[in-house]
């Protein structure tokens, strides 16, 4: 038998009033990955994971979660997925463990529930209240939640979105465990770190579609070529006339400039003669690979955190 | 290492609605504003006016027999209407309705829950103010089952409203809003102040309010000895109806 994806969304609109949140967006998310959507604040990625979850119904387009419909069979759903919230989601007088131990409760076959308080450190919390708890006690409780009921699926919504680096690195440690464990887990995220270190499928959201999928390798891979930063608005009419034939030179996005040509120590040279003559210095000068953030700028000329 | 693999299923209905009640109830009776609203303000007001001549009591028997049917109906109101919003609208605030709402805990059952905490709240209010009216030396009258009726009546009434703001105001309006309606209620309500010394004109608005039909009902039993109050619990009926629907109706659980 074969196992339909975790989750299907097809053709994806969410309007609020006047404003388009989700704008025709097409998911696939294979079971048993970690896939990152990735994409600048208001792209329309909580939108929609919100979907997904049930909490809110599409305007038009098919979302299948697990095979069910979210918002139709929630009863059915709701105990087979984790979901982390971007904020809250806890009484504000609860203590941590009290309500990760109610949590649990609520699910037929849960986590032991010590084992994860552990595991996340959350034993430090001790009686203080939730609301006066700090941003990442707050962030390990909310992920705790998410996974303590045994889930098939997680939907962890900037889960380590003001946390320090080695809470962040715990967080991914965690993840990764998930999916050894056969958990498929959908990641969003505004973090480029985030998305290459842990995922196994990247979604680019931008304005509410998806503009890029792929495995970070496929959507990295080097496409020949030089990529530098530089002041903006540069004229380069001067290095398009020492570039070999076939050789295109832009600047795709505000001070970043791309020479797409096949790359040799010639290309390199001309590219940095012309910069030399130029006065400019090439900032973050590459060839090859590209990072995702450059995918990411290439596909939305917008850099992901402005 | 945790091991993971997943094991997904939902706790049985009996144990989830148990072990919701069993929070909501903590974490009611760990906040203090709300201990003050619910244990303290109707305690200190029976005490007082019943050894202080401030208030003109109306009616047969001393002044305590006139005063604990009114704090029983502010008791009801105090944690039914007014804690519950408050709660609840924070809740609403802080996204635990959302974030529960996305677990396998129905939402019929976190209303259920909440109408087990105000049930459980409320027995230990009416037993605190019982001890202590007799105490004061009342001697309760009449028939158990009609003040129990008048009792869960009151409750339905005040929770469809406190949920009704609670759901559809933002926290610090419900907050404002139902402390507000709370102590004005109180004065106009037939709490403490009898119906009788307000002006004819105004009195039979003041009649139809919830809480004077639950302070005039417990009071016609408890002080009179009188039957079932069959206007007062329809009054309360009506609003029952009237709060829960529009609840049900206007509540926005994010």
């Amino acid at each position: 038998m074969r196992l339909e994806p975790a989750v299907e969304v097809a053709g994806l609109v969410k309007r609020y009033g006047e404003k388009t949140a989700v704008d025709g967006l097409d998911l696939t998310i294979a079971r048993g990955t970690v896939t990152a959507v990735l994409g600048p604040n208001g792209a329309g990625k909580t939108t929609t994971v919100e979907i997904c979850e049930g909490y809110r119904r599409a305007d038009a387009g098919t979302v299948r979660v697990l095979g069910l419909d979210p918002v139709a069979d929630g009863a059915a759903l709701r105990p087979r997925i984790g979901v982390m919230l971007q904020a809250g989601g806890v009484y504000p007088g609860a203590r941590a463990v009290e309500m990760l131990r109610h949590t649990a409760k609520l699910y037929a076959d849960p986590l032991d529930v010590d084992a994860l308080v552990e595991r996340l450190g959350l034993g430090s919390c001790g009686r203080t209240a939730y609301r006066r708890l700090s941003g990442g006690q707050q962030q390990r409780l909310a992920l705790a939640m998410a996974v303590v009921g045994r889930p098939e699926l997680v939907f962890l919504d900037e889960p380590t979105a003001g946390l320090d680096p080695q809470a962040r690195r715990a967080t991914w440690e965690l993840v990764r465990e998930l999916r050894a464990d056969g958990v498929t887990v959908v990641v969003t995220t505004h973090h480029m770190d985030e998305a290459e270190e842990l995922a196994d499928a990247v979604a680019i959201v931008d304005h509410g579609k998806v503009v890029a999928t792929g495995t970070p390798e496929e959507l990295c891979r080097a496409e020949a070529g030089v990529r530098f930063g530089a002041p903006g608005g540069l004229d380069l009419a001067g290095l398009r006339a020492v570039l070999p034939a076939g050789a295109v030179a832009v600047e795709h996005a505000p001070g970043s400039y791309r020479v797409d040509a096949p790359v040799d120590p010639k290309l390199l040279a001309a590219v940095t003669a012309w910069c030399a003559e130029a006065g400019v210095m090439p900032e973050g000068l590459a060839v090859g690979r590209r990072s995702l953030e450059d995918v990411f700028l290439e596909l939305t000329g917008r850099e992901l955190r402005s | 290492m945790t091991d993971f693999s997943p094991r997904p299923g939902a706790a049985p209905v009996g144990r989830m609605l148990l072990a919701q009640t069993a929070l909501e109830t903590r974490m009611l009776l760990r906040n203090g504003e709300q201990l003050l609203l619910t244990v303290i303000i109707p305690t200190v007001l029976l005490v007082l006016f019943s050894s202080v001549d401030i208030v003109a009591a109306d009616g047969p028997g001393k002044r305590v027999d006139f005063l604990a049917p009114g704090l029983l109906a502010l008791a009801v109101m105090s944690t039914a209407f007014t804690g519950q919003a408050i709660a609840t609208g924070f809740e609403r605030r802080y996204g635990v309705l959302k974030r529960l709402g996305a677990t396998p805990l129905p939402r019929w059952a976190l209303l259920t829950a909440k109408t087990g905490c105000v049930l459980v709240t409320e027995v230990l209010q009416v037993a605190l103010l019982t001890v202590i009216a007799l105490a004061l030396g009342w001697s309760p009258q009449g028939d158990p089952l009609a003040v129990a009726g008048l009792l869960v009546l009151g409750t339905a009434a005040f929770s469809g409203l406190g949920l009704l703001m609670a759901g559809t105001l933002k926290a610090e309006a419900t907050l404002a809003g139902a402390n507000l309606v709370f102590v004005l209620l109180l004065l106009v309500g037939g709490v403490v102040v009898p119906l009788s010394r307000f002006p004819e004109a105004v009195r039979p608005v003041l009649e139809l309010l919830p809480i004077s039909a639950l302070s005039d009902g417990l009071r016609s039993v408890l002080q009179y000895g009188a039957g079932v109050p069959w206007s007062d619990l329809g009054v309360l009926a009506l609003w029952s109806v009237l709060g829960l629907a529009a609840a049900a109706r206007f509540f926005r659980w994010e």
